[in-house]
């Protein structure tokens, strides 16, 4: 991989060794790019040292045969045959005595000190020293599915980090005192522990560490947007570019899975009690799984024909593999949490009837409404809602059409109204199913694009047009009553509005169409209104989502929780994974007091009935 | 292929048999690869667990399921879906039903007789072999109008000429419910319209997911746009914007042979 290979290069160019005494380079040049070897001589036989990105000396070449232990004496510069011992210092592990040599990195000549004992890899930089040389790699970037070839396909699209391009990555992080990324993650990962076992090379300990906090490492480290959240609070993105960090937990999560490393945790003492989830998307399946381990039984109910929610028919398989979602469902099974498919929850059975069954509720159904602009010609033929796109290529697999039954919206020229992360997967996978001409209308400017910058960046990759500052006004059908235009109207930028961003304002006489045979309505979504209607009950705010107690999320109806979009409207998978556990620790809480209480009327019993 | 075959039913799911009501649908996806078809309850035996569907083979789904036999399984089933019809005890109702429409007529109408209601019924087919469920609906009925396109059965022609007749004669019907295809439907209500007789109308529009999810079974209803499946599948007639109805439901036509020929190969 070429790509790769550059990065290396970066790496030996911006760190070269030099003899202290006579400044002539002591580098070697190698076919392998991944370490910097640099020479000296040794009992008159030539060694290699080779120094890795991750700043250890960890391996001695040469004739001599050298034992595990071995301590060099003396090691010669080769141009000056001065003796590169210096004798004020000495190891800081093991007290042998070290070489040194000068390494030019980031414009710096930094004393490098060398433990003379092979097998050693005590290498005696400052913090600051390090944190200088550190701040100097790069930021590694994910090799990918060529674009031309990719529009031809639903692989994914990133291949995800070698073992090598992580840990070298992994190399980048300062390991801060005071982490920020933590506190920019809404399940609070412990950042900076799991990227430094990263690289300590123990990967699957790597995996261990984020699952503590997060049971969907593999989904999280694809679909977080991270640049808003951990990364964003990055020491290194306010200089540089912050540490990849969600391409480090892909890679963990990926490698546990691959390895077949997953292990089943210890599930708690049985409470006896038992806890219905209603839906099984992130949220769901985040409470499933903590509310399993703590003991309970869990049962979730799912409205469709498979699990996942939005990680099922919403996001397509080149963003997030289907096998993934299902992976990591087939572990919360293995922990004994069951799965009730084609459950519509409010009308099967209403949420007053599981509480019949169950001690507790969460209500964790997504925000599944589409919302339509309400435009003349919306109804016409091949106007497709962006749930209705997705779920009808994700969920029915109609881009698998005539072999599975459902038909694939078809349309040679495709228009996508929005500009989120949905409106992006809707023109990404229509470039995929043959369309030629995918056009996204967005009405303010790419500035206030709501999309993950890598999505936008793909999409434009793939050949996707933007119509920036442009508003639907009407779409305009053929004598079939199908779509075959969307006139639209320029927008320039007026004020900030209430949401800080600049409102579009429409320019006079500035109409124009653009052609179409297929459009899809990427405006976002609302409540689903099943739910509610059979619970009276539980009340809603004033956007028409459940009203949860901001501390434990639950609901004006008590013992019944709720968490995700259906609390906050559509939002990210991991913040929907967050309130699926505080919703968790929350109901534990109330449950471990009814179990005390109960408990406690008991022993008050004992006596009589002894 | 048999198109046009008309094929009942009955099947073992005695969660959705509890709860459902007339009106409400069920969708099921028959295997793996299958469509996730939507149709609506004809009846239910909740001591049984029994649902019957009654439907009409005319894609490729329909006649997957055809092939099905007795005590074979399908994959998928969730229900019940859909606002239940409103009944009540207001008096003398209507029941107008056509095609494989008559199959969820004959829940509504015998919800509407449970009720204690005076219950007219008036069904239409294409032809004798095609009229479904004749016994059932001449037992839940007090006075049954059975029309034929071809005049093989019951009166010819279409069941709006009885309907028209007995708004001339009879004063006090209270509610018409049309159920059938959404030609008959609109011109029922065009009737009714004059008369100012309230009139329901059940819409079977193309779905997916039938819990609002989609949008795909959008239709007009008072100028607003509704969901079929959580707003309806019932809507006050007088509202729903039959043409373009019309128009989206064509559309899926030549998939549905891309898809038959496919299977065929």
């Amino acid at each position: 991989m070429v790509n790769q290979d550059v990065k290396y290069l970066k790496f030996k160019t911006y760190l070269s060794t030099y003899c202290p005494h006579c400044n002539n380079t002591l580098n070697v040049e190698t076919k392998e790019n991944k370490s910097v070897n640099f020479k000296a001589i040794y009992k008159k036989e030539e060694v290699e040292l080779k120094l890795s990105p991750y700043l250890d000396v960890f391996d001695v070449e040469c004739s001599v045969d050298l034992k595990d232990g071995t301590v060099l004496e003396d090691l010669i510069c080769p141009h000056c045959d001065t003796s590169l011992i210096n004798k004020s210092v000495k190891c800081g592990e093991c007290e042998s005595p070290v070489s040194e040599v000068t390494i030019h990195a980031a414009s710096k000549l930094i004393p490098f000190y060398i433990c003379s004992k092979n097998g050693c890899e005590w290498h005696g930089l400052t913090k600051r020293d390090e944190r200088r040389i550190k701040l100097k790699i790069p930021r590694q970037a994910m090799p990918e599915q060529d674009q031309k070839l990719r529009i031809h396909n639903h692989q994914e699209v990133p291949y995800g980090y070698t073992s090598e391009l992580a840990l070298l990555e992994a190399g980048r992080c300062l390991q801060c005192k005071n982490p920020q990324c933590v506190l920019g993650c809404p399940v609070n990962i412990d950042i900076p522990s799991f990227i430094s076992l990263i690289a300590e090379d123990k990967f699957n300990e790597a995996a261990k560490k984020i699952k503590e906090r997060n049971i969907l490492p593999a989904v999280c480290g694809r679909v977080c947007p991270q640049e808003s959240q951990c990364e964003e609070k990055c020491i290194l993105g306010f200089k540089d570019e912050p540490v990849a960090i969600g391409r480090l937990e892909r890679f963990v999560a990926d490698y546990e899975r691959k390895m077949d490393l997953v292990e089943v945790p210890v599930i708690k003492e049985d409470t006896g009690m038992k806890i219905a989830v209603i839906g099984s998307g992130p949220a769901g399946l985040t409470l499933a799984a903590d509310m399993r381990q703590l003991g309970y039984g869990v049962t979730v109910f799912e409205a469709l024909h498979e699990t996942g929610g939005v990680l099922t028919y919403g996001i397509p398989e080149f963003r997030l593999p289907k096998s993934i979602v299902q992976f990591e469902i087939q572990y919360l099974k293995e922990i004994g949490v069951r799965f009730e498919l084609n459950h519509v929850i409010g009308n099967i059975l209403t949420v007053d009837e599981l509480l019949e069954h169950f001690d507790a509720v969460f209500v964790g159904v997504g925000a599944g409404l589409p919302k339509f602009m309400n435009i003349k010609g919306e109804s016409l033929g091949n106007i497709y809602s962006s749930n209705e796109y997705l779920t009808r290529m994700n969920l029915m697999k109609a881009y698998k059409f005539p072999e599975y039954d459902t038909p694939k919206p078809k349309g040679n020229k495709v228009v996508v109204i929005g500009g989120g992360n949905v409106a992006m997967d809707c023109a990404r996978t229509a470039i995929r199913t043959g369309s030629s001409e995918v056009t996204i209308v967005y009405r303010r400017s790419r500035h206030e694009l709501p999309a993950r910058a890598e999505e936008v960046h793909h999409a434009e990759e793939e050949g996707i047009r933007f119509r920036l500052l442009t508003n639907p006004i009407q779409y305009i059908g053929t004598d079939h009553n199908t779509v075959k235009g969307l006139e639209c109207i320029q927008m320039e930028l007026g004020e900030p509005d209430e949401s800080g961003r600049r409102r579009p304002i429409p320019i006079e006489d500035s109409n124009f169409t653009i052609e179409c045979d297929l459009a899809v309505v990427a405006i976002g979504t609302g409540p689903n209104p099943i739910i509610f209607q059979s619970t009276p009950d539980m009340e809603l705010n004033k956007w028409g989502y459940i009203k949860a107690d901001e501390e434990t999320l639950e609901t004006t109806k008590p013992f019944v929780y709720a968490g995700g979009d259906i609390v906050t409207g559509s939002a990210t998978v991991i913040e929907a994974m967050g309130a699926g556990r505080i919703a968790a620790n929350a109901i534990h809480e109330k449950l471990s007091k009814k179990r005390k209480k109960k408990a406690l009327k008991r022993a008050k019993m004992a006596p009589l009935t002894n | 292929m048999a198109k046009g075959t008309i094929i009942r039913f009955d099947i073992s799911a005695p969660k959705i048999a509890k709860k459902v009501k007339a009106g409400q649908f069920v969708i099921l996806r028959v295997n793996e690869t299958g469509e996730r078809i939507p149709l609506t309850v004809a009846d239910k035996d909740e001591f049984a667990g029994i649902i019957t569907l009654i439907f009409q083979v005319v894609g490729k789904s329909t006649a997957l399921m055809r092939s099905l036999n007795e005590g074979d399984l399908i994959k998928d089933i969730v229900g019940p879906l859909g606002q239940a019809a409103e009944v009540e005890k207001i008096g003398t109702v209507v029941m107008v039903g056509g095609g494989t429409g008559v199959a969820i007529l004959h829940h509504v109408a015998k919800a509407f007789k449970e009720a204690g209601n005076y219950v007219i019924g008036i069904i239409g087919a294409q032809n004798k072999d095609m009229l479904i469920l004749q016994h059932e609906m001449e037992r839940i009925c007090d006075e049954l109008v059975i029309t034929s396109d071809d005049g093989s059965i019951g009166e010819m022609g279409f069941t709006t000429q009885p309907l028209t007749k007995y708004m001339d004669e009879r004063h006090d019907i209270k509610l018409v419910y049309a159920i059938g295809p959404i030609i008959m439907m609109k011109n029922v209500v065009a009737l009714t319209k004059k008369k100012k007789i309230p009139t329901n109308v059940s819409l079977n529009p193309i779905m997916i997911d039938g819990t609002g999810m989609c949008g795909g079974c959008r239709v007009k209803v008072n100028n607003e746009t509704m969901f079929c499946c959580v707003d309806g599948p019932d809507f006050d007639g007088f509202k729903v914007d039959f043409d373009e109805l019309m128009k989206r439901n064509s559309l899926y036509l030549q998939d549905e042979k891309d898809s038959l020929l496919f299977s065929i190969k």
